[in-house]
């Protein structure tokens, strides 16, 4: 059985390097806890999946990594560089966050792709002025990523002109490009219309198969089980019940999760 | 041509207007109005970037001082403010000339107006961008945010791009007003088009000639800003499905 995580039963026979390790995550919003202690590893080339009901954490969770919130506590370590915290959780150097921000790919559920952009112009920002790649390069690496999502012949398109299908395998083109170390996935289908699903999760499924490193959190149930290799499930913002999807899917523990599956199904 | 206005009754008001005479005054008075206002409505855009971004993501101390200015400009009449910073400005350019020994200073009527309107300026356009950077959706600087974009980077790419959109009508009347304002400029002694007009008209006794060849200019400046809006306003709506069309 692939050990995905270091929290998992033995963590000393994988090798892989660490891509994202969380511990002790915490984070408040006023009195409210939404975490509750977290703690999680994935390493080059897991799928990591995050299920939860609403309201779970599993969002924040994912946004803390990044600091698109400000952790209330805990430790974030990217690629084996931790990220420097002040005792309140904020982010002690801005650059430090900024340069970790530019291996961590992110895929919003409401694509957020730049309206005022053409698909293309949107795919090479990032690495045009971020990373400060030749434009010609970023362009010609751009529309590759484009047609590889299906979008040729759309790259002057702009994204308000297109199905939410289409903006999201841009967003996902738009995270490719900056070539990532991992990707983080918020729900990318829970906003897209039913028969719009497909297509996305063809290109996420692809992305795994050739070994990305990825952590998404979605309620596509089936989706999980088939591209991730670990499976967290989260419950009022602590990790209730975690492991390999045949066992979390195929054997859940906790009656918490039993009930969740049995909702969901 | 000549024969037409004759024929019109025209002939004598063609001749007060003509270029050599009155006509060039009334012209070059356009000219400076134009220059002021041109000058005050881009101070008032950097002031009033300035005061939007400090309104919003300011400290406590900073929001404060902008509120004060924005609502003490705007709740007190254009001509009153015109006065006060006039000579209050005039007043200390002076008192620092003098402190530095020297003498009184001859104030440039050019920059008074630019400073005097901008300020004016500054307090509206920065309501108008304020309320344009709010309408940018969140998700488009998170997005930025995420992929790690340093702050001015994402004003400069993101957020200014993106509320052009909201702000342009808005500045367009901004652009309008300012065109106007220079009128009360007069007040000041200020030769700009409608005291040009005014000197005109009083020391040719043709009051009605003059002031509708000033309201004539007028016009053809909101026409002129109008087209050239219109364009800016396609421009920065680029990317949006016209509302006209229903959805694409």
């Amino acid at each position: 059985m692939d050990t995905a995580t270091a929290d998992a039963a033995s963590p000393e026979i994988d090798t892989r390097p660490e891509a994202i390790r969380v511990a002790g995550l915490h984070k408040s919003f006023g009195d409210l806890e939404v975490l509750k202690g977290v703690s999680l590893t994935a390493r080059q080339g897991d799928v990591v999946a995050i299920i939860g009901g609403s309201g779970s954490g599993k969002s924040t969770m994912l946004r803390c990594i990044n600091f698109l919130e400000t952790p209330s506590a805990g430790q974030i370590v990217i690629g084996g560089e931790e990220v420097a915290m002040r005792p309140d959780g904020s982010p002690a150097n801005q650059k430090q966050i900024e340069r970790i921000r530019t291996r961590l790919a992110m895929v919003f559920q409401q694509f957020n792709l730049w309206t005022h952009r053409t698909l293309l112009e949107n795919v090479i920002e990032v690495p045009v002025h971020v990373l400060k790649t030749p434009r010609a390069e970023a362009e010609a690496r751009a529309r590759q990523l484009l047609e590889r999502v299906g979008l040729a012949g759309r790259e002057d398109t702009y994204p308000a002109y297109l199905s939410g299908g289409q903006q999201q395998r841009a967003a996902i083109a738009r995270a490719l490009a900056v070539d990532p170390s991992a990707m983080l996935f918020d729900e990318p289908t829970s906003a897209l219309d039913p028969e719009l699903v497909g297509e996305v999760l063809t290109v996420i499924r692809d992305l795994a198969a050739e070994g990305r490193t990825m952590l998404l959190v979605t309620h596509e149930m089936k989706f999980a089980r088939e591209v991730a290799n670990h499976v967290v499930y989260l419950y009022q913002g602590r990790i209730e019940e975690q492991g390999p999807p045949a066992e979390v899917f195929g054997n859940p523990q906790s009656e918490r999760l039993k009930q969740f599956l049995s909702s969901v199904a | 041509m000549t024969g037409l206005l004759e024929l019109l009754g025209l002939g004598a008001s063609a001749e007060l207007l003509s270029l050599s005479g009155w006509g060039g005054n009334l012209l070059r008075g356009l000219v400076n109005s134009l220059q002021i206002a041109f000058g005050a409505f881009g101070m008032g855009l950097v002031i009033g970037l300035f005061g939007a971004y400090g309104k919003l993501y300011g400290g406590k101390v900073t929001r404060d001082l902008l509120a004060i200015y924005t609502t003490v400009i705007r709740a007190v009449p254009e001509l009153v403010l015109i006065l006060i910073l006039y000579y209050v400005g005039s007043d200390i350019i002076n008192k620092i000339s003098a402190a530095m020994g020297g003498g009184r200073v001859e104030i440039n009527g050019v920059a008074a107006g630019i400073w005097v309107l901008g300020v004016v300026q500054g307090a509206y356009a920065t309501e108008v961008l304020r309320g344009a950077i709010k309408a940018v959706p969140t998700g488009q600087i998170e997005a930025a945010k995420s992929y790690g974009m340093p702050a001015f980077m994402i004003m400069r790419r993101v957020t200014i791009p993106a509320m052009m959109s909201f702000a342009v009508p808005g500045l367009a009347n901004l652009w309008l007003i300012a065109t106007k304002d220079t009128a009360l400029l007069a007040v000041v002694g200020f030769n700009e088009l409608t005291l040009e007009t005014r000197q005109a008209a009083s020391s040719t006794r043709a009051y009605f000639t003059f002031f509708l060849a000033a309201g004539a200019l007028y016009l053809m400046v909101t026409l002129c800003s109008g087209v050239v809006f219109a364009r800016i306003e396609k421009w920065a709506r680029r990317g949006q499905p016209s509302l006209k069309g229903g959805t694409a």
